[in-house]
């Protein structure tokens, strides 16, 4: 294997759970304010899920406030502390661009039932 | 020291570990010999020879063998010279990418990939003209200048033999230095292809900004 392979794989997690878009997770993430650290949570829908390796990254997708807010996070990032599944979502394509410009009702996504 | 002789492997991204994810060239640097001290007295100017990369024996010239004989030293396939950061570098000695840190600042000399006869827009920058419209200058140079002067300026831009240049990129970011498997990681692109030698050497840009700051 060569050595930028070997490179990419070392900083690959492990413990990222199986997720698609539609599905509603939680992100822990570390933030910096100041000269302190601590984690915060974000939770939303997956709108997208995109690229592999390091650079595979997600955006999540919540209404804070009546004011839509979409964030990216690198799912392999230091930064990112825990990723959690908290509902399955069904959506019949990957990326739910569709969503920016529903509002209420229209903008939810059916949930799947999952046996626990 | 700062000063290292390596292979460019390629391109990829890391995590640094206050989290950034930055885009490093991957060199595959040392370890190196150094194969020569030269001083003033003898040769009229301080510097340090290093050879980087294994070389059959029957390939090395009579007169780079003879040169290697006469130091002691194993013969090795490409051999640099550099003139700073050099105290107490003695011949013989195997320098590594020990000597560098993350966050270091570094000069990376290469041989710019070749281009070939190229065009004035991938040569100098060009904008080129029209695509259509009746345009009939696509991807000319268009005027070579004043009629009146009924010549053409010298230096003035022209297509031609683009790239194999030796070309240097200063003031580069060293994001990781992993001496075990002897790999030198540098923030942002460096000349030359993949596989060729490249030159690591201490920033001259942050040396002078660090000495003007005291």
């Amino acid at each position: 294997m060569n050595v930028i392979d070997v490179l990419n794989r070392e900083q690959l997690k492990s413990n990222v759970p199986e997720f698609r878009s539609g599905d509603t997770v939680k992100v822990y993430s570390k933030v910096v304010e100041g000269d302190k650290e601590r984690v915060q949570m974000f939770e939303g829908i997956v709108t997208v899920r995109k690229g592999g390796g390091g650079k595979e990254a997600i955006t999540v997708r919540r209404v804070a406030h009546g004011v839509g807010v979409e964030k990216t996070f690198l799912i392999h990032s230091p930064r990112v502390e825990k990723i959690e599944v908290s509902k399955r979502g069904i959506v019949r394509r990957s990326r739910l661009y569709y969503l920016t410009e529903k509002i209420g009702k229209a903008a939810r996504v059916r949930e799947k039932k999952v046996a626990r | 020291m700062k000063n290292i002789l390596g292979r460019k492997v390629g391109m990829t991204s890391v995590f640094t570990d206050d989290g950034r994810h930055v885009p490093v060239t991957v060199i595959e640097a040392g370890p190196c010999t150094v194969v020569e001290r030269r001083t003033k007295e003898s040769h009229g100017y301080d510097a340090v020879a290093l050879g980087f990369g294994a070389i059959k024996k029957t390939r090395v010239t009579r007169a780079l063998a003879g040169h290697f004989k006469k130091q002691g030293v194993e013969a090795t396939r490409f051999v640099r010279e550099f003139r700073s950061g050099i105290d107490g570098v003695e011949v013989g000695q195997t320098v590594t990418v020990a000597g560098f840190e993350p966050g270091d600042r570094v000069d990376i000399v290469g041989i710019s990939k070749g281009h070939g006869f190229a065009g004035g827009i991938k040569r100098h920058n060009f904008s080129g003209g029209g695509a259509s419209h009746g345009s009939m200058i696509h991807r000319q140079p268009a005027s070579n200048g004043d009629t009146n002067a009924g010549r053409v300026v010298r230096g003035s831009r022209r297509p031609g033999h683009f790239g194999v240049d030796r070309t240097t990129h200063q003031n580069l970011e060293v994001v990781r230095a992993d001496a075990e498997r002897n790999l030198l990681l540098v923030r942002g692109p460096v000349p030359g292809a993949k596989g060729a030698l490249v030159v690591v050497r201490k920033s001259v840009k942050a040396a002078s900004a660090a000495a003007e700051a005291k």
